[in-house]
């Protein structure tokens, strides 16, 4: 009705703010091209053949036995991992909040533990695992003296990504558990249940939605993986591995568009549920802070069997990333341990090296500001402006958070090969490091975003509005005002994006051209060769390099960051 | 200082419509609001929470479109302007200081947008730190200042830039009672010393009456009264505003004879009283009696029983009910001393003189609804 005033008004001020249209328009159309155009292609691809449409394609696929199988493949690990991580987070999340934790050693465990995800690259623990309890491995043949263990398959994929993924559960989970209100739990308590009771009939029910998101949000990463099941899968194929072997083994891109389409149907019917079922109930039962500190456990029936399982899962995981420098050291992993420096020499002389590690560096490099900064203003756009595309701004970023990077891969084989809709517009795009590039950012770019978000959301909207008021357009107000509040969450997802983009593999491996030379890729190629040496070698200098990056993003948040002004009080 | 000159503002049919976020449907936040601002003067919007006050401001300010009407900036339309190219400057509720600045980039945020050399920033920027109390403050960020010494750096923020008008939206809620009461008196001598006008949200009428040449009244985004404070409390036009501000007693009233004096039946009993709403022979009307205005005597025209009697140290109170009457009417006689001293279960009846009460339109069980 009247309405139609106040919306002509808005538009006409937005107009008058060119550099904020401009934005809008860029990022429009970087979303629509990079993230929408890919996935809509992938539907045109499996659903028309010869210009006509069918359902061919899909009838294809399906009667084949190794795609059905790889469904069920991909389902049963990811429910079982999803599972496993969750209680395997919860267990940790519960020891850290409600476990009285008296040793530093202790401590920095935990602290290693949520350090771990973000700087492992992916398949680190698929390598370590085939070295540890392989046909080779130190303990299942040196230890114990089993000769034909393997590893590869359903068990060796289960194991990898749980211990991949489990740290995420931690974290969300460690979130929740200090929402609880204490006085809940005491309430049960000084009524007379148990320990176990209380966290069976009070702890627990609160903790169920969180729970779910948990395990969906797991039973999603398990899905999208592609790196693990590729070197520790064996013969054991999932989605991810099938789709990439329909591309690089039977060339059949359609056919692989068609797979690409039915696991983006299961990651994103899963993400919906998690997004807008799971993650509004589990933060609406358990919001706000707790009113007061918690009594911590210092039974010690219960403190020292919860402390030692964590300890020992954590030192478990720690062992596996320690065994990747020295499988880079020992001469032959399984047969001579004596200690060597020729593989890390053959990465450089035989390997080409530098040329990888320039490659992945200066690629990563350049990607992660541009998706820091394009995070940042989705964050402030969706925050703090209202406008019309708001809302597809918003959807599509997220969305890119529910797309496996396979079958972004596939996607953009298929939309760019022969330029945009086989126009041959934008052709030449195709092959060359800016794709890559484009690929690095769009797989950042949720992280980033949601980070930006959260970080804005707690910045009082007037704040910025006084900016504008005293005189600041949309361009000056970003600039002096938004930015540097949020500088902390740039800072951390220039590195976060940095260290995704240099460890990343799913979608690149099938886009990368000889032309550029990355480190996964290289890692992935000797692993699957049996060359752990340089596999590992390769491995620990992006460790080393990811992990520095890490270190280095503390120290300058440390020194520049502002949060600690910004959240005020005490300094 | 004010060497710019002062903006009248207008709001002319002035209305928002906002989505009820529960049911989906549209309603009217601010409804025709028609009014007009004089150049230089200090106005309250003044009403209970969610009648529109916020609203109405961030339209001024240009954070929300009206969806009908048009506002006016000394005689330019500003409808189409964003807010950075109005002349209006806002204070906030929270404040809203930059936290990554100090006190001084603070202030000078707005001076540095325009660009003025930097000796004139220096000097504008001391000038008004000084008029706020602030000298020598320049360079503590603003975590370090108590919300008192927050609220005089948005202020004069707000001021340097000498803005056609100044907007303030419940500037002082964040205080303590007592520092609210000194702000109030500070910011109007700073608002007269700089001759600026200025508009100011409160749902605190104490605050309006200390500091308004003119108070607006709001009622569910519909102005109900425009006046100057004495005028609103002396002579409402309708319940709601009789209500709003400061105490009242409502009895139903017959108009008998119009004019400036009217003659009323209360009742029963026949009375001459205030009519300044203008009411005729045979309306509705409900009789005002604010606590105050009347004392308990002996003889009277309204006879009842006293059903409270309690001593406040500065005054007497009293509740009685009149006989016809179901509603307590409550009583607050000052300077009791000398004069009798009612009971509880005591006959009393009101003594007021005929320019005390006045009446306004409606009844009793229109109000209730
Ligand atoms: N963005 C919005 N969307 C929908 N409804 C809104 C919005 N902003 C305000 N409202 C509604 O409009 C009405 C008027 O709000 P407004 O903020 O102007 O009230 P107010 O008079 O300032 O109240 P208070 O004294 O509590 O600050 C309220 O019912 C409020 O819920
Ligand atoms: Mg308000």
């Amino acid at each position: 009705m009247t309405t139609s005033q106040s919306a002509r008004l808005e538009r006409k001020k937005l107009m008058g703010d060119p550099i904020m249209v401009t934005t809008i328009v860029v990022l429009i159309t970087f979303l629509t091209l990079f993230i929408l155009y890919p996935l809509a292609i992938l539907l045109v691809d499996s659903f028309i053949r010869d210009g006509a449409p069918t359902f061919s394609i899909f009838s294809e696929i399906l009667a084949l036995g190794s795609f059905r199988t790889a469904i069920t493949n991909t389902l049963k690990v990811g429910f079982l991992v999803g599972i496993l991580s969750t209680l395997i987070g919860l267990l940790f999340a519960y020891v850290e909040v409600y476990v009285k934790l008296n040793t530093r050693f202790i401590g920095g465990i935990f602290k290693l533990v949520s350090m771990l995800p973000v700087v492992s690259p992916p398949f680190v623990l698929s390598l370590s695992v085939i070295m540890l309890f392989g046909r080779q491995g130190i303990i299942t043949r040196y230890i114990l003296g089993i000769y034909n263990n393997n590893v590869y398959g359903f068990w060796g994929i289960t194991l990898v990504q749980t211990l991949t993924f489990f740290p995420v559960c931690y974290m969300m989970l460690k979130g929740l558990l200090k929402n609880i209100d204490p006085s809940l739990e005491e309430a049960a308590r000084d009524m007379g249940a148990s320990r176990m009771k209380v966290f069976q009939t009070v702890t627990l029910p609160l903790m169920l939605p969180g729970l779910g998101n948990a395990f969906l949000v797991t039973f999603i990463e398990s899905i999208a993986d592609f790196a693990n099941p590729m070197i520790i899968g064996g013969s054991y194929d999932t989605l991810a591995t099938t789709i990439y072997l329909r591309i690089t083994g039977a060339y059949d891109k359609q056919g692989a568009a068609a797979m690409a389409v039915v696991l983006l149907c299961i990651t994103l019917a899963m993400f919906a549920v998690q997004k807008y079922y799971l993650e509004a109930k589990s933060t609406a039962t358990l919001s706000g802070k707790a009113s007061r500190e918690r009594m911590l456990i210092s039974d010690k029936s219960v403190k020292y069997p919860l402390t030692i399982l964590c300890a020992l899962l954590a030192l478990f995981v720690l062992l596996m990333y320690v065994c990747v420098p020295f499988g880079a050291l020992f001469t032959t992993w399984g047969r001579n341990f004596n200690l060597t420096t020729k593989w890390f020499a053959q990465v450089f002389t035989r390997y080409k090296g530098f040329r990888v590690f320039r490659d992945s560096f200066v690629l990563s490099l350049i990607s992660a500001p541009i998706t820091a900064l394009l995070s940042m203003i989705i964050s402030y756009l969706v925050v703090k402006r209202k406008f019309k595309a708001k809302g597809f701004i918003e959807a599509v970023s997220m969305l890119a958070m529910a797309v496996p990077g396979t079958v972004l891969g596939v996607g953009y084989i298929r939309g760019f090969a022969g330029g945009v809709f086989r126009t041959g517009f934008l052709q030449s795009f195709y092959g060359t490091g800016a794709i890559l590039v484009i690929v690095f950012i769009v797989r950042s770019l949720p992280t980033g975003t949601r980070s930006g978000i959260s970080a804005l959301r707690q910045i009082d909207k007037s704040i910025e509005e006084s900016a504008y008021d005293m005189g600041a357009n949309s361009f000056k107000v970003f600039m002096t005002v938004t930015l540097p509040l949020i500088k902390d969450s740039f800072l951390s997802g220039l590195v976060t994006s940095f260290v995704r983009s240099i460890t990343a593999i799913s979608a690149i491996i099938l886009l990368v051209t000889p032309s550029y030379l990355l480190i996964t890729v290289q890692i992935n190629e000797f692993a699957e060769k049996g060359s752990y040496g340089l596999a590992c070698a390769f491995a620990t200098i992006l460790i080393v390099i990811t992990y520095g990056s890490v270190l280095l993003m503390n120290l300058i948040i440390k020194y520049f960051g502002t949060s600690r002004k910004v959240k005020g009080g005490e300094e | 200082m004010a060497e710019k000159e002062k903006k009248g503002v207008k709001l002319e049919h002035i209305s928002k419509i906002y989505k009820d976020p529960k049911t989906g449907r549209d309603f009217y936040a601010v409804k025709d609001a028609d009014l007009e601002i004089k150049p230089g003067t200090f106005v309250t919007l003044l009403g209970p929470s969610g009648c529109g006050k916020t609203t109405t401001l961030r339209m001024i300010a240009g954070f929300e479109s009206p969806d009908e009407g048009e506002i006016y900036l000394g005689g330019e339309p500003i409808n189409e302007l964003t807010p950075n190219k109005r002349d209006t400057a806002m204070v906030f509720q929270s404040y809203a200081l930059l936290p990554h600045y100090n006190i001084f980039d603070n202030v000078a945020y707005g001076l540095k947008l325009r660009s003025l050399p930097k000796e004139e920033i220096v000097r504008k920027v001391t000038d008004i730190l000084g008029l706020v109390g602030l000298e020598g403050m320049e360079n503590r960020m603003t975590n370090q200042l108590s919300g008192g010494q927050q609220q005089r750096v948005a202020l004069a923020r707000a001021l340097v830039l000498q803005p056609g008008v100044l907007l303030f939206d419940e500037p002082l809620s964040n205080l303590d009672a007592k520092l609210r009461v000194s702000m109030r008196t500070e910011i109007r001598r700073i608002q007269q010393e700089a001759g600026i006008t200025a508009i100011y949200v409160t749902h605190d009428q104490s605050e309006a009456m200390a500091i308004s040449d003119e108070i607006i009244i709001m009622e569910r985004g519909v102005v109900a009264q425009i006046g100057s404070p004495t005028e609103v409390y002396y002579h409402p036009k309708s319940r709601f505003v009789a209500d709003f501000i400061g105490e009242a007693n409502f009895i139903d009233a017959k108009v008998l004879s119009g004019g400036e004096r009217a003659q009323v039946e209360v009742l029963g009993e026949q009375l001459t009283v205030g009519n300044h709403t203008g009411l005729n022979a045979g309306d509705a009307a409900q009789l005002v009696i604010r606590p105050e205005a009347a004392r308990l005597s002996d003889d009277g025209v309204l006879k009842g029983k006293v059903t409270l009697s309690t001593f406040m140290g500065s005054y007497q109170y009293y509740r009685i009910v009149l006989a016809g009457d179901e509603h307590e009417i409550q009583i607050t006689d000052y300077n009791p001393i000398g004069r009798k001293t009612y009971q509880e279960g005591d006959d009393a009846a009101l003594d007021f003189s005929a320019e005390s009460v006045y009446i306004i339109p409606g009844t009793g069980a229109e109000a209730e609804e």
